[in-house]
């Protein structure tokens, strides 16, 4: 560079109250805050940066002590204490998305109606699921699938010849079941599931990852026959609402609970969280605590969930109307990469 | 003139940039090869008179050159088109190389032979479906894992799973089920008789004025700190009453505390006093129901 720029130079237009340059530039009465990286002299910088550092810690600590103390005197006093601040999580930041389903929401009524998973919710057909895998099998794929034939009721497993996908979906609908469910292997692990509905329905294509399978589990229990209880949590968008359904139409409508046995389905963040438990409800007597309340020990009701079956990961990678069909089909819903451009932006 | 000869050696002794040398032999890359190995009569810059067949496409056409036409080397190769049709487009050669080098009549046949045979293939693989192989970049993978990690801390699953079981046991929909206290399936497994003399002392002495000396024996002894005094046991719910109570009798009996009282203090945070035991070791009548207390802890 020939010349040096001038301070100030060009940014007299911004200047705003972190000044940028020296202290004479900056509007009369405001406080002089010096950026550390205009200072050359890396000691002195180093200094004033250490120094910068330390003040805003002590500001920090104070605001926490009197934060504390307002607190404290507002409880003797007898008085509310001041209103405690909500930590910002990704969850509270989320970007607002219009597609979440409200509870009035008529047109979501009625594309509930015309769904594909309606026989199977209203109870018109019972479930019947068909497991197979890819056409190579992975080393923990059979210990993989054994699981999930527990998990799901009334679902079967039939080895993979070199048929193709296609071909097996019209066998599959042709022997009236409503589902099948693809575990694909990479590198000899289960890594995909690709879950197609039938006869016509949507196909879901999902990354599977963190499996972690029923012997691995310390303490696990052992899952009976009856039939599972479902929890969809936190599926709010009208895509997360299909993809719940979706969950739903695998599995019979009607719960037996007497079995206690619940699968979940944990949505986080556009990672779907797989669970298997037993649950039982405890009662506990618990202390009366001494924040001024009733002095009665109370007993509270604790469910206890010990967990069985398999645990896994899933992560919604594409969602095609009509049955698998790449190349003509139409998606509803693909992953792209710029899509994970905004950590806050999520969509199940 | 004929210059073939001065070009091969120049090309084959010096340098030429079509040649490919690989372990199993020498090969040529030159579009017009007819055979693709460099060879003195293989060699499309070294003969001037010369022939191919390249595919457009799917489309086969003869390229011919010959000498009359090497000084221009826009106008150089003569192209025709070749029916679709083996037996026909042999013909074809037939008739265009009539008089050439049985070689190259040949080699052109062959080739052309091989291209159809790998024509009908490559459209037979293309009408199945074959699985594509997406690469990720590293960097994509490795954000996710990390995602995953984070978005599975902030679940917080086990807690959310009972939550909403919690809130559908108040909905009621449970409410038909047999859905039992452990302690009290224990307690009537064991003695059974027990609970039922029980309920007849109490019956008989309601009303009755007893000065009784120690009542909270078992409270007492139990309880080292005045923290971990657990309040009263409230009429509330008789049966979870008498349940307690009768259960710190039977545990009173053989409780082996092992180094309890240390560990006992400030955890203590509400919970009920038999959580506050480090070590259970009960010998009941029942040997069965050992098992089952473990897990309660």
């Amino acid at each position: 560079m020939g010349f040096k720029r001038k301070k100030g130079d060009g940014d007299g237009e911004e200047m705003e109250s972190d000044g940028r340059g020296k202290p004479s530039f900056n509007g009369g009465g405001q406080r002089h805050v010096i950026l550390p990286s205009m200072i050359k002299n890396k000691d002195k910088r180093s200094k004033v940066y250490a120094k910068q550092k330390h003040e805003k810690k002590l500001e920090k600590q104070k605001k926490i002590r009197e934060r504390d103390a307002a607190e404290k005197r507002a409880l003797e006093l007898g008085e509310e204490p001041p209103q405690k601040q909500i930590p910002k999580t990704i969850e509270n930041t989320r970007e607002s998305d219009e597609t979440v389903c409200r509870p009035d929401d008529e047109e979501l009524f009625a594309d509930i109606d015309a769904d594909e998973f309606n026989p199977v919710l209203r109870r018109e057909v019972t479930p019947k699921i068909l497991i197979t895998t890819c056409r190579f099998n992975s080393t923990r794929g059979p210990a993989f699938i054994s699981e999930l034939l527990s998990v799901i009721p009334n679902s079967h497993y039939q080895k993979r010849g070199t048929y193709d996908l296609k071909k097996i979906v019209e066998y599959a609908t042709k022997k009236d079941f409503t589902s099948l469910i693809v575990v694909h292997t990479n590198r000899r692990e289960p890594d995909a599931l690709l879950i197609i509905g039938l006869p016509n329905g949507p196909t879901a294509h999902f990354k599977l990852s963190n499996l972690v399978l029923r012997k691995d589990i310390k303490n696990h229990g052992n899952p009976t026959s009856h039939e599972p209880e479902l929890v969809l949590n936190n599926f709010t968008t009208r895509l997360g609402n299909r993809v719940g359904r979706f969950f739903q139409s695998l599995f019979p409508p009607d719960p037996n609970f007497r079995g206690r046995r619940v699968v979940t389905f944990h949505n986080q963040r556009d990672f779907i969280f797989f669970r298997h438990h037993r649950y039982i409800f405890d009662t506990k007597e618990i202390k009366p605590s001494d924040k001024g309340k009733d002095g009665v020990a109370q007993e509270r009701v604790k469910p206890r969930l010990q967990e069985c079956g398999p645990r896994f990961t899933l992560k919604l990678v594409t969602l095609q109307h009509g049955t698998f069909d790449t190349k003509g089909g139409e998606f509803e819903w693909v992953h792209k990469p710029e899509m994970d451009t905004s950590r806050r932006r999520f969509f199940l | 003139m004929q210059h073939d000869e001065v070009i091969w050696q120049v090309i084959r002794h010096k340098h030429c940039s079509y040649m490919a040398k690989i372990e199993t032999g020498i090969f040529c890359r030159n579009q017009y090869n007819v055979t693709g190995i460099c060879n003195r009569s293989s060699c499309p810059l070294a003969n001037s008179r010369y022939a191919t067949i390249r595919d457009h496409d799917g489309v086969f056409y003869l390229y011919m050159k010959t000498i009359e036409r090497a000084h221009m080397p826009k106008n150089l190769w003569e192209r025709i088109k070749l029916p679709r049709n083996y037996e026909q487009a042999l013909e074809m050669i037939d008739k265009h190389l009539l008089y050439w080098p049985k070689l190259l009549q040949h080699k052109v046949k062959q080739r052309l032979t091989k291209m159809t045979q790998m024509r009908i293939r490559m459209r037979k693989l293309a009408l199945k479906t074959r699985e594509v192989i997406i690469p990720t970049p590293r960097r994509d993978i490795k954000r996710e894992q990390r995602r995953e990690v984070k978005a599975e801390k902030a679940a917080l699953l086990d807690k959310a799973i009972e939550t909403e079981l919690l809130t559908r046991l108040k909905t009621g929909i449970y409410n038909d089920i047999y859905n039992y206290p452990e302690s009290l399936f224990n307690k009537i497994l064991d003695d059974g008789k027990k609970i039922v003399n029980e309920v007849e002392e109490e019956d008989k002495e309601v009303g009755v004025i007893e000065y009784v000396e120690g009542d909270d024996d078992e409270l007492e002894e139990e309880m080292e700190d005045m923290e971990d005094f657990s309040g009263f046991p409230s009429k509330e719910s008789y049966l979870e009453d008498s349940d307690e109570e009768d259960e710190d009798d039977a545990e009173e009996q053989v409780v082996i505390h092992k180094k309890g009282r240390a560990l006992k203090k400030s955890d203590d945070n509400g919970k009920s006093k038999k959580k506050s035991r480090v070590v259970v070791e009960v010998e009941e009548e029942d040997g069965g129901t050992r098992a089952l207390k473990s897990l309660k802890l």
